[in-house]
């Protein structure tokens, strides 16, 4: 590992300290007093109707998995905007043909309806 | 090999950047309090200390001594991971940022401003952030209450949404700089900033941030008058507040961010003997994260909340196509002026 | 210092793979997972692919493992079962496990023993991979782009057949335009 990562290991592991170490710290000085009514989940004061574990819409998994897709093509862009100077027009060329076929896909997406929402 | 004297040097760094970033935490706190205040026909906290100066300590200390209750349907572990994963990563994606474009000299050796200087510096914090996701979503699952369920998967696709607009729109300014390296991305705005040939890509950032960080008028995950309190419903006392630290620690990263992909960073008029010639940059990176601080609360104070259709509408519908067009022109005009 | 941050994240990697197989919720075993890629991503950096090593995570752990959430979150999926334990798994699968393993290890002792890999300073530069993927490596790259719209068209149209039951679709269709698309019903 180059050595510049060094610093960014040992922030990590301190920043991963901070948060565990004052919850468990405080734990202390803090009251614990619960009772059956106080560990409910809230529903505004009303006890809970139902359980809390539904199935959800199929839109979520699909916002999801077109999310991951858009994801790797932002990756592939970054390279390539890296070495954008480069490549001159031969790289934009690539693109074009590369982000051609994503804007193909998103305008199905568009006239099939899939990206409304509720 | 890093020697003692290197591991000595990070230490200070880590430390400092702490002190500095969760004072930042607790005053940007303060001033938004006193800023939407006034917005709002108030004055805000003045009571404890001059000014209410000193209510984060006193809220800090509230949130100490309060109660910290487990609901009895939780799943234990991950309800007390979540919290702690969103602080952590909210934390860690400071490390790159760097603050001046110098060097300072700790224990006899150079070393430049920010915790650590690497060559994917944004690509670093493309990738913590990505991860905060999973705050989001293990609070709301581990709750097992249905508005934090809710709260989650609402603030779950709205963030992976907006994350992709974000991502998109900083292409633009990487095709300019030809580099990830956040420090290099600074020095390449030497003779203009960012932001003037690539103001639309700069407002297509500002709005993914604030969707990213969850604040108005994308605060769909808490959205207080449906869902409670969205994702943290059942969190109370110090869990709840990690969950604001995030949520704070995320809005100075993404102004930072902004700051140096198009604002400039550290550039900025230096003038005056050496002493001001040297603190001067500093001084324009820090007005210019607070300008961004500040423009949170004051949209904060000013729009009213989305519907969750329309926002997500919003995301994939304009933030991204315009993002995909952006980086087509742009990268068009650069190639033929190359 | 380099080997030893290759053992503590080999270690990592390997003990969230044992659990993800161990845990019976799922939510545990896709968490594992998540740490499996994050220790995965330390080791890339180890050995110097800085930029290998952050796509691991945005893409692995912040956008792959995403969905895998969404989905046992989706799917309310509850702790596995415990199967009766197959005794032909038990006879055939210990045995075939060790001489896999034992093959494996000799393949690589005789064909890796001078290693091209190497830990330490080195870094492979993001420029250079640029170059890589967009002259040398063009087509495939170009290739990917409709690898990429195949994912696309089938996630919609998979999703879109999930929702709406097949009585339904009939109607829907001769309700509106004759253009009407299954990712149509989704939304109606």
């Amino acid at each position: 590992m180059p050595n510049n990562y060094v610093p960014a290991l040992l922030f990590a592991l301190i920043a991963l300290l901070i948060p565990l170490g004052t919850l468990l710290l405080f734990r202390l000085v803090r009251p614990s007093r619960p009772f059956a009514a106080k560990s409910l989940p809230y529903e505004c004061g009303i006890d809970p109707v139902g359980g809390s574990r539904h199935r959800f819409s199929v839109r979520y998994f699909l916002i999801a998995i077109l999310f991951v897709l858009f994801d790797v093509e932002t990756l592939f862009l970054l390279p390539w905007a890296i070495q954008f100077k480069h490549l001159g027009m031969f790289g934009l060329g690539e693109m074009v043909v590369f982000l051609g076929m994503l804007i193909l896909g998103y305008f199905w997406l568009v006239q099939n309806g899939a990206l409304e929402l509720e | 090999m890093p020697n003692a004297t290197f591991f000595l040097i990070s230490l200070v760094k880590c430390g400092v950047v702490l002190f500095v970033l969760l004072t930042l935490v607790a005053y940007i706190q303060l001033a938004e309090r006193k800023i939407v205040g006034r917005m709002q026909s108030r004055v805000g906290p003045t009571r404890v200390g001059p000014f209410g100066l000193l209510q984060p300590a006193a809220d800090a200390i509230k949130f100490i001594l309060k109660e910290d209750i487990t609901p009895d349907s939780a799943h234990k572990f991950l309800y007390l991971l979540s919290p702690a994963l969103s602080a952590t990563l909210s934390m860690l994606a400071i490390t790159v940022i760097p603050i001046g474009g110098g060097t300072v000299r700790l224990f006899g050796q150079n070393t430049p401003m920010q915790i650590t200087d690497i060559n994917v510096g944004l690509l670093f914090i493309l990738g913590v952030t990505s991860l905060g996701v999973y705050g989001i979503v293990l609070a709301g699952w581990s709750s097992n209450s249905k508005y934090s369920l809710l709260g989650s998967l609402r603030g779950a696709s709205q963030m992976v949404s907006y994350e992709l607009a974000l991502g998109l729109a900083l292409i633009g300014p990487i095709i300019l700089a030809g580099s990830l390296s956040l420090r290099h991305i600074v020095e390449a705005q030497q003779h203009y900033w960012f932001i003037v040939p690539q103001f639309l890509a700069f407002l297509i950032y500002l709005t993914a941030a604030f969707a990213e960080t969850n604040r108005i008028p994308f605060d769909l995950p808490e959205a207080e008058g449906e869902l409670g309190a969205g994702y943290h419903t059942e969190y109370s006392a110090m869990k709840f507040a990690l969950f604001f630290l995030a949520e704070y620690i995320n809005m100075i990263t993404v102004s930072c961010v902004a700051t140096l992909v198009f604002l400039g960073g550290w550039h900025g008029p230096v003038f005056g003997p050496a002493l001001l010639r040297a603190i001067l940059p500093l001084v324009w990176f820090v007005l210019k994260v607070c300008f961004f601080l500040f423009l949170y609360i004051w949209v904060r104070g000013t729009l009213p909340r989305f519907r969750y259709d329309q926002l997500m509408a919003f995301g994939w519908k304009v933030l991204v196509p315009l993002a995909l067009g952006n980086i087509l022109v742009t990268s068009l005009i650069v190639g033929l002026l190359a | 210092m380099q080997v030893a941050l290759f053992f503590i994240f080999a270690t990592l990697a390997v003990a969230g793979a044992v659990n993800l197989l161990v845990q019976r919720a799922p939510i545990n075993a896709a968490l594992s997972l998540v740490a499996v890629m994050g220790a995965l991503a330390v080791l890339y950096l180890l050995l110097g692919a800085e930029f290998i090593a952050f796509v691991q995570i945005l893409v692995y752990a912040g956008a792959i493992m995403v969905l895998f959430v969404f989905v046992i979150m989706l799917l309310n999926a509850q702790p596995d079962e415990a199967s009766h334990r197959s005794r032909v798994a038990r006879i055939i699968g210990v045995p075939a496990l060790v001489a896999l393993l034992v093959e494996f290890a000799g393949f690589l002792a005789t064909q890796f023993s001078d290693s091209p890999v190497r830990m330490g300073e080195y870094i492979s530069s993001t420029e250079d991979l640029g170059m890589a993927l967009f002259h040398q490596y063009l087509l495939p790259f170009e290739v990917t782009s409709v690898l990429f719209l195949v994912g696309l068209i089938g996630a919609v149209l998979l999703a879109a057949r999930r929702e709406d039951p097949p009585a339904a679709m009939p109607t829907a269709v001769s309700s509106s335009s004759a253009k009407t698309t299954p990712a149509e019903l989704v939304i109606r």
